[in-house]
């Protein structure tokens, strides 16, 4: 039973991961870049509810949905002034930017909110399921995350596969030259791919700081990484990688750190995803890439 | 006339390299004199160290980012082993050899050698993985040695050696033993080897060996690599031996930046702040900033980019935000084809090349 509950927390952070690894497959699968300030938009996003709901006092569904609205202008933002006239130019000036944007947003929030911790008030108020006479117990964040988990993958989907934005995105994605010629306005889908990604962090830190309630100003890098993590090892890119990915990564740390070590619990996963990408180079779900003469 | 030109066009590598040498023997002889007159404060004082360290560990990084062309995000985890197993290295042979210079020649060797074990390990990893992935495969291995490190224990008494892996009370020590590796505390007291002069040597050690690297058969081999690998591979380049030739070499100089590290301060533990992927990305910024494949540029960037945050210390809790408003101009400036054309227009060399331009 013990197992199952494990199992089923495993699920509920590896959904959040999913949702965050969302945000940096699909802005690397389009603008080809490792975007490392994502997890600080996470933080941000945390700040932001923590704000609204604990200082201010306001409701926590329009202060989620506040914290989703910022985060996805400061997405848009960050890829206007500091991504933007870097599109040219090499994958690393573009990373090593992206790290100064996420030491940027660090700060910024040191400043705001000094450097003691601050704790998240859980925004999901759904009480606890005791199932098999309360030897297993989900809690109300586990039920709200994983079903909200899948309704956003399958919208993701949708939009993705179906409306004209999202096929652009795909053109984009695919060769952004040809995309050009056919019409479809590169920057304007890049925003668009950074403004989705940055809402999807949004949503993942109201998820996530109510599991996890730890708030200060580097509590978005690990998750952020980690999420990184996720998105290599599903293939990068690919959008139901992420989603195996985030899910293989959330069950992975937490079955670890219950039965093997909590120290360890991250030597762990980065050592699955070692021996996952020396089987399979370009992760789980990755695209064979072929290389021409 | 000719003959003189080829000459001084032959010789250009050598001179450059020889004037950057002299350089840091300048410099080196500057501090000294410095110190001697008592006008070096405190502070500059325990930079001197990290300012050859962390050169060492960007020339090194240097080799692999801007030489092999390939980006690795590992550099932190290669300076911990080499800093974890010279302090290991000098703490059991404290006694044995009490003459400092040979036990730290040795203990440079040691870290050296066990960083070189691991990069060699990653390099042969690595093979089949090409750009971000492997600098994500490089990330997660220098996590993982940091997490590791933080949960071995390692004693040694009339017995032998003791190994655990869950506290110091289960190595069961004689009353003789001694703690070596105490977990998340690490290796206290290390005998404090380091110094300035030995950092400088090293340093200049480590440019000798990247830069006669660059301008070896080797060297063109792995340059040739980072060019075009299918080309390369086609001219009878062995394309796996160069590969992880270089990630070995890169991860032994990073082991000596680690013993230097090791030998300075008087307690070693890995900690997210020492050897977490936010060092190895410090370094890769002094890199990028020096300019890619640039040795000399990653010695002054080292140095400048570890001088401004101390130099920014008015600024108090704003320092960290300037810096990193500094990182992202100094990138959108040097990259943005606007900005680099701008650039171009309004620099000095090209009013210069015009007035001469209209003279003629």
């Amino acid at each position: 039973m013990s197992f199952l509950s494990y199992l089923i927390k495993g699920i509920s952070l590896g959904s959040v991961y999913s949702i965050i690894a969302l945000g940096y497959t699909m802005v690397y699968g389009i603008a080809k870049m490792l975007n490392f300030a994502h997890g600080d938009v996470i933080m941000v996003g945390g700040f932001v509810i923590y704000t609204l709901m604990s200082l201010a006092g306001i409701n926590p569904l329009i202060s989620v949905l506040a914290a989703i609205v910022i985060c996805t202008l400061l997405g848009v933002t960050i890829e206007g002034i500091a991504y933007r006239p870097l599109r040219k130019a090499s994958s690393l000036a573009v990373l090593i930017t992206a790290i100064g944007v996420s030491y940027f947003l660090q700060n910024v929030a040191l400043l705001v909110y000094g450097s003691n911790p601050k704790s998240f008030t859980s925004v999901i108020n759904v009480p606890a399921l005791k199932l098999a006479d309360g030897k297993l117990t989900i809690t109300g964040e586990t039920l709200v995350t994983i079903p909200l988990c899948i309704i956003i993958m399958v919208i993701l989907n949708l939009f993705i596969k179906k409306s004209k934005v999202g096929r652009s995105m795909i053109a984009v994605s695919e060769d952004k030259d040809a995309a050009v010629l056919m019409g479809v306005n590169v920057n304007k889908t890049i925003a668009i791919t950074f403004a989705i990604g940055s809402a999807l962090a949004g949503v993942a830190s109201a998820l996530m700081f109510s599991t996890y309630p730890n708030l200060s100003s580097t509590s978005g890098a690990m998750p952020g990484i980690k999420a990184f993590v996720a998105a290599v090892f599903g293939g990068i890119g690919s959008i139901p990688g992420a989603m195996i990915g985030g899910v293989l990564l959330g069950i992975i740390q937490i079955l670890s750190s219950a039965y093997i070590s909590t120290q360890l619990a991250d030597a762990i996963v980065f050592l699955i995803l070692i021996l996952v990408l020396l089987i399979k180079p370009t992760g789980i779900m990755g695209k064979k890439l072929h290389e021409k003469v | 006339m000719k003959k003189n030109i080829m000459k001084v066009n032959l010789s250009k590598d050598a001179k450059y390299n020889l004037i950057t040498i002299a350089a840091i023997i300048v410099v080196y002889a500057m501090c000294q004199i410095m110190i001697a007159a008592g006008m070096m404060s405190y502070l500059m004082k325990g930079l001197l160290v990290p300012f050859c360290y962390y050169s060492i560990l960007a020339v090194s990084l240097n080799l692999t980012v801007g030489i092999l062309g390939e980006l690795s995000l590992g550099q932190a985890g290669f300076m911990c082993i080499g800093a974890f197993a010279s302090a290991f290295f000098s703490k059991c042979t404290i006694n044995l050899i009490p003459n400092t210079f040979i036990r730290f020649t040795l203990a440079i060797f040691v870290g050296a050698l066990a960083a070189a074990i691991f990069g060699m390990f990653i390099g042969v990893a690595v093979l089949r993985l090409r750009g971000d992935y492997l600098a994500i495969v490089t990330l997660a291995f220098g996590e993982i040695i940091k997490n590791v490190l933080n949960t071995i224990f390692v004693g040694y008494d009339s017995k032998g050696f003791h190994f655990s892996l869950k506290d110091a009370a289960s190595l069961k020590l004689q009353g003789d033993g001694t703690l070596i590796i105490n977990g998340p505390q690490g290796i206290t007291s290390t005998p404090q080897d380091t110094n300035f002069t030995v950092s400088t040597l090293l340093l200049i050690a480590t440019f000798i060996i990247v830069a006669n690297l660059i301008n070896s058969r080797s060297g063109r081999a792995i340059m040739a690599i980072r060019d075009n690998r299918i080309a390369a591979e086609a001219m009878g380049i062995d394309v796996t031996k160069f590969r992880i030739l270089a990630f070995t070499i890169t991860a032994a100089l990073a082991g000596v930046a680690g013993v230097l590290y090791a030998h300075n301060i008087s307690s070693l533990n890995a900690t997210p702040k020492n050897f977490g992927y936010n060092m190895s990305i410090m370094i890769l910024v002094f890199v990028v900033l020096g300019g890619i494949g640039n040795i000399r540029g990653s010695i002054i960037a080292s140095v400048i980019l570890t001088l401004l945050p101390e130099y920014l210390r008015f600024l108090q809790d704003y320092r960290m935000l300037i810096y990193a408003i500094v990182l992202i101009i100094m990138m959108i400036l040097n990259w943005n084809p606007t900005c680099i054309a701008w650039r171009k227009k309004y620099s000095l060399g090209s009013i210069f090349r015009k007035k001469t331009q209209g003279e003629v």
